[in-house]
Order: structure tokens, then sequence, then C-alpha cells
């Protein structure tokens, strides 16, 4: 019932008016209701995107985030919303106006395309397209090109520095990332993104070795590709200003931070379509784990009493909506891809920003080739089913791991010692 | 082991994170984890820091027992050693442009300082002979433009004895002890004389 809410919806909203419509224009009102829905929560998503990342962040760093506008800064997007549009829009002396005026929306329209394939729920997809993953990774490439436009179109240095690191990045990432996706359609003999889901109905492919890599591989060149923190060269505070978008401001700047997040979040939805079972629930019994849990909470001892009791309650709540199956497919999508948008945050608070060489060697140098073993692993994983074939993907996966971070080690490892001279 | 320091760092962040809500403060006493630093800052307006003793903002002027008591007797060595120079006395003078006197001194027509230039140096505290000026810690004056609104005149300048006592207990103390000192220097050789200004 729940599960299919969303498309039992559309349905009806397309037999009421198709009665009085004539039949030729129905068939445009079913293209227009998912592209509507898209456009109207893409920028939702993005500004609670912010409020998350914002919110996420200052808890890592102790503080309390927005907290001001509305309850717990719910309405700080809005707020945000309406400065960014009432900022002077400002176009540098001697700039390309027509190339800075459009990079920021040819941004931002792959990353709102990409959702197009996405497979949200059970039957929700926009559309089905049976090159789905060819698609994705087609479209999400143009958004190189917008940022080089941006930094090129500013007429600044800083942009141009910020641009030709992303460019350089971004087309880095892009090999392994498409090598592990290769991976995922080998297994599954199919591009389209529906297909690939429902392979995963007896096992999300990351708990397969070659799946955790694949996952690994994508998740981190994804980021990578959305210029995130730790991969954030091309915006580099402390060295290029803001990179390619430094030279923006008003609403063009939020479209390059709106084209950003969505992207950002694109990665983490589609990490979970492609390894982590998109819509699926989990495809082993969990509530037996989690009935054991609320048994293990309730008989802790050294707990507090509200605490055991709550634990009790989560844990056999838990259960019961696991074994009944009421969790909505869309809520598994959603919750599945917060998490990762979790980790990306998590990641941004943890870790410094690299260097350009290492940027650029831990692509070329490790996930290239790690990529490359992964498709003979998923190979070697497919042709003989079962444990023999796990274990033979594990050893050459763990063996090209081993010798990879074994050639990559630097060359000269110890450490200088200062001796004083008395 | 590689990638063991990235685990590493990634469950520091994760504890500091989970270490902000109360609950998660609950669950990592339960599970014998450090509990991190919890939320640091604090929200202003509701609550506010409790700030040093030694804290200053800007100065004000000091009375003992009624506010024309002044302290200050006009001096302008304040107005004189103030480096961004935020200090203007005038000193009160009748017609014939004689000092005026109140309590056997002279004191200050009109003593302005603009707390919008002032820098929190504590110079003229220091220079003052007679300590008739100390440094207030209010900073709470914020306006909705620069100018009149923060040039601050004598009125608003003057502060008690037993404020100055209440919000710098240490530093009173001290200040009321060299009182004393003087007091008695000044008093057995001539009594009733102008009190002369000690070397700085």
């Amino acid at each position: 019932m729940l599960d299919q809410l969303f498309v039992h919806a559309t349905r009806g909203l397309l037999t009421l008016p198709g009665r009085m419509l004539p039949p030729a224009l129905n068939a445009w009102v079913g293209l227009l209701l998912p592209i509507a829905a898209i456009a109207a929560l893409a920028p939702a998503v993005m500004m609670y995107l912010t409020w998350l990342e914002r919110k996420i962040i200052a808890r890592m760093q102790n503080r309390l985030g927005p907290n001001r506008v509305g309850l717990f800064g719910l309405t700080q997007p809005l707020a945000d919303g309406v400065k960014m549009l009432i900022k002077e829009d400002i176009v540098p002396a001697g700039a390309d106006r027509l190339l800075h005026v459009i990079a920021p929306v040819t941004a931002l329209l792959p990353a709102i395309l990409l959702f197009a394939v996405l497979p949200v729920g059970r039957n929700m997809a926009a559309v089905d397209l049976n090159v789905g993953a060819l698609y994705i990774l087609a479209v999400s490439s143009i958004s190189s090109l917008a940022v080089f436009m941006g930094g090129w179109a500013s007429r600044n240095k800083f942009s141009v520095l910020g641009a030709m690191r992303a460019v350089a990045q971004i087309i880095s990432y892009e090999v392994p990332s498409v090598l592990s996706v290769v991976a995922v359609i080998m297994v599954t003999g199919s591009l389209s993104l529906v297909a690939v889901v429902n392979a995963q109905a007896e096992g999300w492919f990351i708990a397969t070795p070659w799946g955790a890599v694949a996952a690994l591989t994508f998740f981190l060149s994804g980021i990578a590709e959305v210029n995130r923190t730790p991969f954030d060269m091309p915006e580099a505070e402390s060295e290029l200003v803001a990179g390619f978008h430094t030279e923006y401001s008003g609403m063009k700047f939020a479209l390059w931070y709106m084209a950003e997040f969505l992207e950002a979040f694109a990665v983490c939805a589609f990490t979970t379509t492609l390894f982590l079972g998109g819509w699926q629930g989990p495809a082993w019994p969990v509530w037996p784990w989690c009935l054991a849990a609320a048994l293990v909470l309730a008989s802790a001892r050294t707990l507090a009493g509200p605490l055991r009791l709550l634990g009790l309650l989560g844990c056999a709540w838990a259960a019961v909506a696991l074994r009944s199956e009421v969790v909505p497919s869309w809520a598994w999508f959603l919750l599945k891809t917060y998490a990762l948008v979790f980790v990306l945050v998590w990641l941004r608070g943890t870790f410094p920003r690299l260097r350009a060489d290492q940027l650029m060697g831990f692509a070329w140098k490790f996930l290239l080739p790690l990529a490359l073993v992964n498709i003979i692993a998923a190979g070697c994983w497919s042709v003989w089913p079962g444990l023999r074939g796990s274990l033979i993907a594990l050893g050459l996966l763990v063996g090209s791991a081993w010798a990879l971070i074994r050639v990559n080690a630097p060359a000269s490892e110890q450490r200088r010692t200062y001796v004083l001279v008395e | 082991m590689i990638g063991v320091g990235v685990l590493k760092g990634m469950a520091v962040t994760l504890r500091q994170f989970v270490g902000t809500y109360p609950a998660g403060r609950v669950l990592l006493k339960a599970l014998h984890l450090p509990e991190g630093n919890g939320i640091f800052t604090i929200s202003y307006p509701e609550t506010k820091q409790q700030h040093a003793e030694r804290f200053r903002y800007f100065p004000f002027l000091v009375y003992d027992a009624t506010p024309d008591n002044l302290r200050c007797v006009a001096c302008r060595i304040c107005e004189q050693e103030c480096p961004p120079q935020c200090i203007h006395i005038t000193m009160a003078k009748d017609e014939q442009n004689r000092p005026l006197k109140a309590n056997g001194r002279t004191f200050p027509a009109q003593f302005d300082i603009d707390v919008s230039i002032c820098m929190s140096c504590r110079i003229c505290v220091d220079v003052c002979p007679f300590e008739a000026i100390e440094m207030d810690n209010r900073h709470e004056i914020a306006t909705h433009a620069r100018g009149p609104e923060l040039l601050f005149d004598k009125t608003e300048l003057l502060r008690s004895a037993e404020y100055f006592q209440q919000i710098k207990p240490t530093e009173a103390a001290v200040v009321n002890q060299r009182l004393v000192a003087k007091a008695a220097k000044s008093q057995p050789p001539k009594p009733a004389a102008a009190s002369t200004p000690p070397a700085a």
C-alpha cells in the first residue's frame, strides 16, 4: 500500500484527467509528471542537504550549527535562498558574459537529469532506460565542461587554476569510476538500473568481494568527481580563493552550489542503486538479529533502565517492521542514500585536503589498477558460483591491493632525526 | 597497516559527533568510550559567558559617594596619552577662565570617550595619577549607527567606586590600597593641602 503510494498516485492523476483530455495529451501528462516531481524535489533536496551538512559538520566540531532560523534552524535554507536571490549579480569586467551566464546552468542541468533514470522505489523510476548506467556516466561527465566554462569565462587566474584542476581531477577519476561500474554491468548483464536493482534481490553487491571493492572505488571517485573534501582541490579556499566559482555571486553562485550538492546526492544515490541494493530491503533475514539485540539489551544489567527499555522497544519494533516488510521501498532507498550522505559529510569532517600529486596518484596508481583487477575478480565470481568464486575473487583483490600498496609505498620512509650539536 | 589511520581518524570525528547528544553520551559511556568534548558553544543572548575578572572593554569615570564627587581633576594626561585619541576633556572654568573647583578639586566640564575608536588598551588607566579612570567590562553596546550613539559623555561614563569594587574586586583592592597610602602620605605634613600628584 504505502510502498506503491506514489505509483498509484501518479496513475490516479493520469486516469483522472484522462477522461477529459484527449489520449494524445495524456501521454504528455504522463511524461511531464515525473519531470515536474524531479524539478520540484531537486532544489528541496539540495536545500536540506546544505542544512544537513552544516548540522553534521557542526556536531563533529562540537558546535550546534544553524539553530536560529526556525526550529533547529530548519528554515535556514530558505533564508539562505532569499539572501542569494537578492544579492547583486556581478559579471567581472573582461569576462565572457555569455559563457559566464550559461556555465552554472550547464552544471546544474546534468545534475538534475541524472535523477531521471534513478529507481527510487519499486516501479518508481521516471524512465527505465535500457542504457541507464551508460546514461549516468555520460551525463555526469558534462559537469567538467561546465566547470571549465565557468572558470575560463570568469577571466580570473584563480578561477582558471581551479577549473584546470577540476578538469584534470574529474577526467582522472572518471576512469576508475566507469571501470567499477563495468563489473556490475558484467554480473547483471544489463545496463538498465532497474535491472541492476532487481539483480540484487538475493544479495546486495557490496556483500561480494568484487562488489565491496567496486563500491569503494565508485564512491571515492564519485566524491572526487564532485570536488568534495578531501578531494576539493578545485575549490581549495586556502590556495584558490574559491576555485572556479570565485567570480560568481548571487543566484549564479547558488546554482553552482546546487549543482554540486545534487551531484553529491546523485553519487550517494547511484552507489546505493548499484551496490547497496537500491530500493530493496535487506536481502538476508535481519529480523532475528534485531530480536536477539532486543533480548541482549533487555538483559544488559550495566545499562540504565530507560536506555534498556528504549533499546528493547526499538529493536523489537525494528524486528517486527523488518519481518512484516512494511517499510516502503522508497524509504529503504532514502535511508541508504542519506546514510551515504552522512558518510560523505563525515569524510569532510575528518580529512584534510589532499595534495595535487597525491590526488592524481590515488586515481591512477591505486584505484585504476584495482578497478581493472576487480573486473577480472567479478568475472571469476560469476564463472564459479558459490564459495570458490568468492574466494578466488577475494584472493585476487587482496593480493593486488597489497601489491599496489607495496609498489606505491614512498621510496624512503625513514624519518629524519635531528641531533643537536652541543 | 595501511588504512587504519584513516579509520581511526573517522572514529574520532564520529565519537565527537555522537558525544554532542545527551543520548549519545550515555551510549558512549555504556560502551566505555571517551565521551568527547560535547557542545562547546553557548547560545549567546540566552546564556552568557562568565568573562574573566580582568576582561575590559572601555574606560569609565570613577566617583566616590555622589556623582558630583569625581576623582578626575581634568588634568588631561589620559587625553594626551590615548593612542587612538578617543578621549576629549575640557576643564570646568568660570568667565575669567579660572578653573572651577568642587570638593577642593578641579573637575571636567566635558569628558567624552568615543567608544567606537577606543582600542581597550588601558593606557589611560595606567597614566591616571588620581585613579579616576578605570576599565569597564560592559560590552553589549551595539547601536544601529556610528557617531553620536557611541560617543559616550560624562553622564554615561560615570560609575561609582562600588561598581568598580563589584566588577573587579582584585583590581579595586589594589587601587584602594594605593589611595589609602597616598592619603596617609599627604595628610601629616600639611593638612588640608591640595593633593600633589605622585610619580606615576
